[in-house]
This record gives C-alpha cells, sequence and structure tokens, in this order.
C-alpha cells in the first residue's frame, strides 16, 4: 500500500505579519512552520504504516523549491516519512485549483492507494485542495477527519461537521483531509533527523508535469490589515460587569 | 448580469437560518453587477423546504430530490449541483461555508471548470471586476480575489451577512431530476451534539468557555447560556481535552461567530480563537490572569475566578430581571 501526503510549509498566522510591496502577499521574511493540519496528516500517514506494515509513505511539498525541500525533510521525512517530493512553485500566485491539479500529476505518477492533506494550510485558509483534488481524481472523499481506520480495502472515517460527528466509509483508493483531532503529531527524533538526509527526495518543476494550461483560476488583486478591534475598559467586579451590559451596552 | 444560484442548507425538514445569510450576500452581488438569484434545495423529502423559501424574490425555487441525498456526501452533492447550475446557466453558485458547504462546492468548482474563493465576508472591487473579500492567515489579512474563469464558486461566511427577511412574491418551485450518479463512500451514521440551545451560528448570545474550566465546564457555561437564551462554545483547548464537543469550537478551523454578546470565560485569546469570534458586537472576557491577549479585545474584561465570578454574574442577572 502507498500513502501519499501533503507536507506545507505557511508563513506562521500567530507571528506579526507585513504585507509584501505590491500588496499581494506577504514580506518573504517571516517564520515559517509546517502547516498544522499537514502536521496531522503526516502522522495519521505514519500511524497507518506502523499498524498495517507494507506501506510506503511519500511526502508532497508544493512552493519556493530550496525551503520547501527543507520543510519535507525536516517536517516528513526526520518524522519516519519514506521519501519526498518537491514542486517548485511561486506561493503567492499558485492557487488551490492548480496544486490540485499538480497533485493529481503526482497521483497519476505514484498511484498511492490514499491521499491524506491537511483540512486547510493556515495562510491562505482556503480549504479546497482535497476537495478539488478528489473530484479530478474522480475519488470519494472524507473531509475534517478526526478518526481513520483502514479496514482491508475500506476505511471508516469520522468527520467533525456542524452538530457533531459523521461516519463514512469508502473504498480505496481515496482522498482525506485531517482536521486537529486526528492525532497528536509526534517531534522527529534526533535519528530520524539524521535519516532523512539520506532518504531521496525528487523535485520537479512545474513545467515537468504537463499540467497544460497551467495558470491559476483565482488571483489575490489586493490584501490589507482589518482594523483592529480597540480594546475595552476592566471592570471592578461582577456588579460594575452587570451594570456596564445593562446601561451602557444595553445587552442585558 | 449575473445568474446566481444560492444553494440552500437544510436539515431535511427545514431551510437554516444560514441560507438567509446567502441570500444576502446575492443581492449584494446583483447591487454590484446586476442580474437575478435562483435557490436550489438538494435532498430527500425536502418538498417543504422549498415552500419556505419562495418568498424571498428568487427566480424560482429548484426542488432537486433523491433518496441517496438524505444524508448528502460531497461527491453525488457536488454533481447534483453542477448539473443543475449547468441546466439554469448559472455563472455565480453560492453556498453558506457550512461543513456541506466547504465539503462539496470545491467539486462542484471542478465540474463547472470554475474558481473558487472560499469564506467570502464582502463584495469589492479590483479594476471593474468583482473581488471576493476573505479572511487569510487566521482573519489577520483580508485578501481581496478576483476570479478569472466565467464561473465562480463561493462559499459565504454566514455571520459577514445579515440574514434577511422574505421580501414577499412568490418563486415558482421547479423539479429538477436530481442523479447524484455513484460512489465508492457510503454513509454509516450521524452522531450528533443533544441540544435544546440556539445553534452557534445563528445565537445572538453566545457563552464560550476555556481548557481552565475543566470537568465543570458545563456547570459553569450552561446557567449563563440558559438564562439569556445563548449558544455554548468552546476554545480549540477545552474540545482537544474532552471537555466541549467537535462542534462546539470558535476560531479559525471551527466556527466563525459574531453575535451581539459574546462571553470568553477561562479563555486565553489565542489568534485562531479570536479568528473566530473577534466580529462580535459586545465582548465580555473573563479570566483570573490579567495579561492574556482575550482582554486585548473584549469591551468588558473581569479579571476574576470564572468559578465564583459566573455564578455570581448568573444570580445578579436573575435579580435584576426579577
Amino acid at each position: 500500500m502507498k500513502i501519499l501526503v501533503s507536507a506545507k510549509r505557511v508563513s506562521d498566522p500567530n507571528a506579526k505579519l507585513a504585507i509584501s510591496g505590491d500588496g499581494k502577499w506577504v514580506e518573504g521574511d517571516v517564520e515559517y512552520v509546517m502547516n498544522y493540519f499537514c502536521e496531522n496528516a503526516i502522522e495519521c500517514a505514519l500511524a497507518l504504516a506502523e499498524e498495517h506494515g507494507d506501506v510506503e509513505t511519500v511526502a508532497l511539498g508544493i512552493g519556493d523549491s530550496d525551503e520547501t525541500g527543507r520543510f519535507v525533510r525536516q517536517g516528513a521525512l526526520a518524522r519516519g516519512i519514506d521519501r519526498g517530493i518537491v514542486v517548485s512553485a511561486d506561493e503567492g500566485t499558485i492557487d488551490s485549483d492548480l496544486i490540485a491539479r499538480v497533485y493529481q500529476k503526482i497521483v497519476e505518477k505514484e498511484s498511492p492507494d490514499l491521499v491524506l492533506i491537511g483540512k486547510q494550510s493556515v495562510d491562505g485558509d482556503s480549504n479546497q485542495v482535497g476537495q478539488l483534488l478528489a473530484e479530478y481524481l474522480d475519488w470519494p472523499q472524507a473531509t475534517f477527519a478526526s478518526k481513520v481506520e483502514l479496514k482491508g480495502d475500506q476505511v471508516e472515517v469520522t468527520r467533525e461537521v456542524d452538530g457533531g460527528l459523521e461516519v463514512v466509509s469508502l473504498s480505496l483508493p481515496c482522498v482525506i483531509t485531517a482536521d486537529l483531532r486526528l492525532n497528536e503529531p509526534r517531534f522527529a527524533s534526533l535519528a530520524g533527523i539524521m535519516k532523512a538526509k539520506k532518504k531521496p527526495l525528487d523535485e520537479y518543476e512545474l513545467d515537468d508535469l504537463d499540467l497544460g494550461d497551467a495558470a491559476p483560476k483565482v488571483r489575490i488583486a489586493k490584501m490589507t490589515t482589518p482594523s483592529g478591534r480597540k480594546s475595552g475598559v476592566l471592570v471592578k467586579d461582577v456588579d460594575d460587569l452587570v451594570a456596564k451590559l445593562r446601561g451602557e451596552a444595553r445587552v442585558i | 448580469m449575473s445568474k446566481i444560484l444560492i444553494i440552500a442548507d437544510h436539515d431535511n425538514g427545514s431551510a437554516k437560518k444560514i441560507t438567509l445569510n446567502t441570500i444576502d450576500f446575492a443581492k449584494q452581488l446583483i447591487a454590484k453587477r446586476g442580474g437575478s438569484f435562483d435557490i436550489a434545495v438538494i435532498g430527500s423529502g425536502v418538498a417543504g423546504v422549498a415552500a419556505a423559501l419562495t418568498g424571498h424574490g428568487a427566480g424560482a425555487v429548484h426542488l432537486a430530490e433523491h433518496a441517496d441525498l438524505a444524508h448528502p456526501l460531497a461527491q453525488g452533492f457536488a454533481k447534483v449541483v453542477a448539473d443543475l447550475a449547468k441546466a439554469v446557466g448559472a455563472d455565480v453558485v453560492a453556498m453558506s461555508a457550512s461543513s456541506l458547504g466547504k465539503d462539496a462546492l470545491p467539486r462542484v468548482a471542478v465540474r463547472l471548470q470554475a474558481g473558487m474563493a472560499s469564506d467570502v465576508i464582502g463584495i469589492g472591487d479590483a479594476g471593474g471586476s468583482v473581488a471576493y473579500r476573505r479572511p487569510m492567515w487566521a482573519g489577520n489579512l483580508v485578501g481581496d480575489v478576483v476570479i478569472d474563469t466565467p464561473v465562480h464558486v463561493v462559499t459565504v461566511r454566514s455571520s459577514a451577512f445579515d440574514a434577511i427577511a422574505a421580501s414577499g412574491g412568490a418563486s415558482p418551485v421547479q423539479s429538477f431530476a436530481a442523479d447524484p450518479g455513484s460512489s465508492r463512500a457510503k454513509f454509516v451514521r450521524f452522531d450528533g451534539t443533544q441540544s435544546s440551545r440556539p445553534d452557534l451560528g445563528e445565537a445572538t448570545v453566545v457563552v464560550a468557555g476555556g481548557r481552565g474550566l475543566k470537568d465543570r465546564f458545563g456547570a459553569i457555561t450552561e446557567p449563563l447560556a440558559d438564562l439569556l437564551n445563548g449558544a455554548i462554545g468552546a476554545s480549540r483547548a477545552a474540545v482537544d481535552d474532552g471537555f466541549a464537543p467537535n462542534d462546539y469550537q470558535i476560531g479559525q478551523t471551527g466556527k466563525v461567530v459574531a453575535p451581539q454578546l459574546y462571553f470568553a470565560i477561562a479563555i486565553s485569546g489565542a489568534v485562531q480563537h479570536l479568528a473566530g469570534m473577534k466580529n462580535s458586537k459586545v465582548i465580555v472576557a473573563i479570566n483570573k490572569n490579567a495579561d492574556e491577549p482575550i482582554f486585548k479585545v473584549a469591551d468588558y474584561g473581569l479579571v476574576a475566578d470564572a468559578f465564583t465570578a459566573v455564578p455570581e454574574l448568573v444570580s445578579k442577572i436573575k435579580a435584576l430581571r426579577s
């Protein structure tokens, strides 16, 4: 069995962000972290491999080439993923649709049984790639997974949805997108970091992938910083709070 | 001129209020680009839902029913949406960024060779093109995105639009032969969170608790929510630790709410939590640590132990009302 898993780097949404000069992306000089949801996807792939044996795991990173390669090694291969693939692309202009089409080409080359992708990247926050890929492949999908159980050629997935939890059963091959409560991602061990240096990492340019029309469908015209909320007042006790909510805010 | 197809959110019995927020989005888009909108009600046994949506000014309400859509899964649902969008000649397909909207609409975009904007909070303008305004980086930045394909697919953040009242008129209900096709995905079961409180996305008051409430999460939040007819929400940490169910989570990766009154109780105010609530009208923070970032966004901050302050707050509001 083969699992393809996402390994995307993101500029840390907890860090101070500045909009780039052209107003269309963030300044390059920021902290990068592995996308949280990709960490859950990677952990899920590793856990399935440990549980079932005879599973090959492959991580895919798409982005500015050198840094993306480093993230795939550190974030995925050092944790135990068998090998990596990097597709070099401009992170500021590639859209979810083109990312999904890159995944499609890699799926055609690699023929994985399962594709595990973070449910969204915490920079663009679009929450589209897994779903787009599933449709391009005409595969079933289970998004927002909080539990994944492999049962022969079926996989049973618990999904976090409005109002509760939905359980679906899919036959392989399929796409699953990882939510935060799927697992606790492991840290890379020192031995893992050493081993990762020697693991294979294939690199492609977008042009190598025979994408046909490689134009994005969606572009960012402008980015802005929303006006902040001004901080209010500290009240001295519960009586003061009740008085203000009633008299000033008129909400109770 | 736009022809917008709105996909209704419903529970197979009645339309969810978030559908009305999506209608507001459509009306704002029409105000900019001209055009009209239709509504699609897709499900099983949903004629009543369609009938209830005929008073909102839609050109038509399309009723697309199939037994396999009683528990819709993305693949079949998306096929029906795309088939219908083609049949009516829609150039914008919009649905709330509900679980189903987020799950299915990207697949619709592929079927219509369309670009998609997720979680739209407003409509702007970029050199004569419509720009869809959407939060990025947990709402720390806002992007105006332009879709360069003839058809646009959009999910709408309900809290950024008004739930508009019926405008009168009687849209015709038209049946559409829904064919969800076959899929290798099967619905197994749904484990719903039992609650008699208002829906988190629709409540005018939200009482949210953090991890610090521990196993007294319910004991602290419920009396205040009940008193104010509010919904209960939670920080990610409280959900991760099992003190609250998953669909209570408010934040970048959970629900986004903008009620009239928001109580953040024992919540520190991490960036990803603020992303889900900072557009609330009035924010009250109760936390024993005065340094927590939640106090930076709160209109009223009370530095106090939630275990004593919240019950006191409940009894004093009760006293005031009696």
